[in-house]
């Protein structure tokens, strides 16, 4: 072997092992940080300042807040703390940034809302975030909409949202559930279709994977609820017309009330319980869920890899 | 070590003073106090922070500028203007050239350095009036920052070692950028999936990864940097370094000289 | 010991932004070089002169072949520290001056402390710099720094000089000063390795030259050889439509041009000749002695090769080398 093959080849070798070393220590650098870094990018919270030291490249800079954002959310959602005090800062400074990034805002609407686990439990900076969003894109019937479904859902605030999306409703461009939601608003009426409807504009006006996946849970849960209320009224009619409880489903469907075994979309059975309740077989499968549950039982939330 | 590198170090050192590089310090010097007398005026509590956050960053940026532009011409301007034939036919190895070189302009920023960090901390003396315990993670920053420059030269060489130094100077700009952000970008490939995901993912582990050396908003505010960061940095800004300097010690040994 | 063997080296270029192509600068080469001879190495502009000596210095790599230098690899790093080289039209680290590049360039050889700074002084004196030492390069005219250069190829005492152009950009004062140089360098025993387009310089200086043209090694010789073959012929010039039977059989290689004849016979022949002039009654213009030089034997080298082949054919002197003429 030459002199310069040598040279090559324990070049070649430090080459290799410093590219692993490298990979292995960023892994490492990563977990020593992972939070630290969002708390950093965070040092400097006045948005109107970032706009000024980003020298004009705002676009580039909102991105860049978005993504920590999301990801931001991600992280804390899978490590189970509940603690999401950094996602209504960064939301502010990405729309600030740039006040027309919608996915921004619609992030803002589902997750800034819920109580923690599954939100930041702060309503209102939710619907700061939807009026700033709304001034600054007064033709986006999304926003209207998530204004009107923050109103709906987290507040109760019938009227307020009725008027939401009756103004979204009114845009050149707009969702063709958006009158029919403002109507429903306004009677309070069908409170499950009312509610899918809600969740499957959301789903329908969203890329999100998050978003998405939040949606698709609360429309099965609906669908629980919905199952569990109309089986329990099925009971209550057996009572009625035998006087006594049914021992089983099949006693339900000997008496014509029923066809077939009714099924949770996960596809188990429900099971009926002493004093004709109706529970769902496994409680912990379907979140968001209010009724089928056993008594006393908390709605189970999603566990902590659901988001990834 | 191989005494040749050590002469070669030397003599990049030299050049780099003799082309009067060191000058730069002076912009800094009037950067610095004209800040400091400033901030000292207006004095709304946050002297030492302004101070902090001006000084290093101009510290860095200082030197990521002086980095690149010495760094892009180390191996290519003594190609196209063939001082290296005189080298090479000398009982020096192109191997030892490289790492002789990188020597070289790692010492320049390290003596840049260390007069521009004495700056910093004359101006802290001068708005605070004494150093207090937090101002020792100053010096943390600090020395992330001379890391910061190992791998920015390391990155240098290497692409001067195959591309002309106004494409280098593109491409180490361009991966001191990327890798300012390589944290978001980590973040970004972690949370796409499919094709996307994957290439995000090799980028994050290739550029190099500025963020984690990046504590002066943090020291700034006077926290603490944990000491198992320091030592993942240091391992980690070692290992990048030599990972370059590798490759550039591969890619020249096959150089035909123009 | 050969100082240098070359072994069918082979050098081509990719051309060519787009679409590369090869560009032969230098077809296989073999040659030997033996301790202690000067050899020029001649040709025209683009030859590969400075080919040979770059891929020689291990400053771009061969297409194929190999070479040895004083009996070692070329990517051996011992032989760097016995060899010297001045690069073709030099150009030294500008931020030194000549004193300290000296300097920086014995470190690098590996020359002892001790001693260094005398060398260097006295390597300064021997190219006629002493008095601008202390200038930085940048301020160097072009011949000033052709002495930096000559000044570090010799600066460790190297057994092998390799010199690309070592004259041009010389003042004659210079070119003189560069002639004694090579020569002092010879009378110490030394091998010198030189390339020239100028035919005198080699003629003064070498003991043999190459002759390459167009990447390819045409000729091979001593240059007494050369320079004393054609000497003691004459050159007869008389006025005749037609070559004289009887000059023929003297040997006379004969043109006729016009009304003249041009005739060249051996120098013993040169009354026997005049006799036949005078008995044929043909009027002699001029009868001169034949200075032949190496200026003949190298512009008919640079002939097409087929010509260049057939001159060969009769050319005993460079038998020995025939081979490495890329025949
Ligand atoms: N780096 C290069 N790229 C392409 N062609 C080259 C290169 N260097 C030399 N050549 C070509 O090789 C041939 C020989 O060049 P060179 O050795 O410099 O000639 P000389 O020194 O005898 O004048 C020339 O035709 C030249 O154009
Ligand atoms: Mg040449």
């Amino acid at each position: 072997m030459t002199a310069a093959w040598r040279v090559n080849l324990a070049a070649a070798v430090v080459l290799l092992f410093s590219m692993a070393g490298v990979a292995a220590m960023l892994d490492a650098i990563d977990r020593t940080r992972s939070g630290n870094a969002a708390e950093e990018s965070l040092y400097l919270r006045s948005p109107k300042m970032l706009r000024r030291l980003s020298l004009g490249y705002t676009g580039l800079l909102a991105d860049i807040y978005w993504t920590r954002a999301v990801q931001y959310f991600g992280e804390q959602h899978h490590s189970g703390t509940g603690d999401f005090r950094l996602l209504a800062p960064l939301l502010e400074i990405t729309t600030e940034l740039d006040p027309k990034l919608l996915p921004a805002y619609q992030f803002g609407a589902t997750f800034l809302a819920p109580k923690p686990p599954n939100g930041a439990g702060l309503p209102g900076s939710a619907l700061a975030l939807m009026r700033y969003g709304i001034e600054h894109n007064p033709d986006q019937w999304r926003l209207y909409y998530n204004l009107g479904f923050l109103y709906y859902t987290e507040l109760k605030d019938y009227a307020h949202a009725a008027q939401a999306f009756a103004q979204g409703a009114q845009l050149p461009v707009t969702n063709e559930f958006m009158p029919i939601l403002a109507a429903r608003m306004a009677q309070h009426a069908g409170e499950f279709d009312t509610a899918r409807m809600l969740w499957f504009t959301t789903y329908q006006s969203t890329k999100e994977s998050q978003i998405r996946e939040n949606a698709v849970e609360h429309l099965l849960a609906l669908q629980v609820d919905e199952d569990v209320t109309r089986l329990e009224q099925v009971v209550e009619k057996y009572r009625l017309q035998t006087g006594r409880w049914p021992g089983s489903m099949s006693d339900l469907e000997r008496a014509g009330l029923i066809h077939g075994t009714p099924t949770d979309p996960k596809g188990h059975p429900y099971r009926l319980m002493a004093e004709g309740r109706i529970e769902v077989q496994d409680p912990q499968n379907i979140y968001f869920i209010t009724k089928g549950l056993p008594p006393g039982a908390a709605p189970p939330q999603p566990p902590r890899q659901a988001s990834k | 070590m191989n005494s040749r590198i050590g002469y070669i170090a030397f003599n990049t050192f030299r050049e780099a003073v003799r082309d009067r590089v060191l000058y730069n310090l002076i912009a800094f010097a009037l950067l610095l106090s004209g800040a400091a007398i400033l901030v000292g005026e207006i004095s709304i509590d946050i002297e030492r922070l302004v101070v902090v956050n001006l000084g290093l960053t101009a510290v860095s940026l200082f030197g990521v500028v002086i980095a690149i532009f010495i760094g892009i011409g180390l191996v290519s301007k003594e190609i196209d203007k063939r001082t290296l034939y005189t080298v090479l036919s000398r009982p020096v190895r192109r191997w030892e050239f490289v790492v002789g070189k990188f020597f070289g302009l790692t010492g320049t920023l390290v003596v840049n350095t260390f007069f521009m960090a004495l700056g910093v901390f004359l101006a802290l003396l001068y708005v605070a009036h004494k150093f207090e315990k937090m101002d020792g993670w100053v010096l943390v920053a600090l020395y992330f920052i001379v890391l910061q420059f190992l791998m920015v030269c390391a990155l240098a060489l290497f692409f001067s070692s195959f591309s002309t130094p106004l494409m280098s100077a593109v491409f180490t700009f361009a991966l001191f950028v990327i890798g300012s952000l390589a944290e978001d970008l980590r973040g970004f490939a972690r949370i796409t999936h499919g094709l996307a995901g994957w290439i995000a993912t090799a980028v994050a582990y290739v550029v190099p990864n500025f963020s984690a050396l990046n504590v002066i908003s943090q020291v700034a505010h006077g926290d603490a940097v944990p000491g198992r960061l320091i030592l993942y940095n240091s391992v980690y800004a070692l290992l990048y370094s030599t990972m370059a300097i590798s490759g550039a010690v591969l890619i020249f040994q096959r150089r035909n000289l123009k | 010991m050969a100082a240098i063997e070359i072994l069918d080296l082979e050098k081509s270029y990719l051309v060519g932004f787009w679409r590369k192509r090869q560009k032969l600068a230098l077809r296989p080469l073999r040659l030997t070089i033996e301790e202690g001879e000067v050899f020029g190495f001649l040709g025209p502009n683009g030859a590969g002169k400075t080919t040979t000596l770059k891929l020689l210095m291990g400053l771009v790599f061969p297409t194929a072949g190999t070479a040895r230098i004083l009996g070692k690899n070329l990517d051996d790093p011992e032989v760097k520290s016995q060899v010297g080289f001045l690069p073709e039209q030099p150009y030294f680290y500008d931020h030194l001056s000549a004193r300290e590049l000296l300097n920086y360039y014995g470190q690098l050889s590996g020359m002892p402390a001790k001693g260094r700074s005398a060398r260097v002084e006295q390597m300064l004196a021997r190219v006629g710099l002493s008095d601008s030492a202390g200038l930085q390069l940048r301020k160097f005219s072009k011949g000033m720094l052709q002495r930096v250069g000559l000044a570090q190829a010799i600066l460790h005492d190297p057994k092998l000089v390799f010199l690309d152009e070592p004259m041009s950009g010389l003042d004659p004062m210079g070119r003189r000063e560069v002639r004694d140089l090579i020569q002092q360098l010879r009378n110490e025993g030394k091998t010198v390795f030189f390339s020239t387009h100028i035919l005198s310089d080699a003629e003064a200086l070498c003991d043999r030259v190459g002759i390459i043209h167009q990447g390819e090694l045409r000729g091979v010789g001593a240059v007494a050889d050369l320079t004393s073959e054609t000497r003691g012929k004459v050159e007869i010039i008389f006025y005749s439509q037609t070559v004289p039977v009887g000059l023929t059989s003297l040997g006379a290689e004969a043109r006729v041009s016009g009304d003249m004849v041009n005739a060249v016979v051996p120098e013993e022949q040169q009354d026997a000749a005049l006799e036949v002039l005078r008995r044929e009654r043909l009027r002699l213009i001029s009868l001169t002695p034949v200075r032949s030089s190496l200026e003949e034997y190298y512009i008919q080298k640079l002939q097409p090769a087929e010509a260049g082949d057939d001159a060969r054919a009769d050319d005993s002197r460079d038998k020995e080398n025939r081979k490495g003429a890329g025949v």
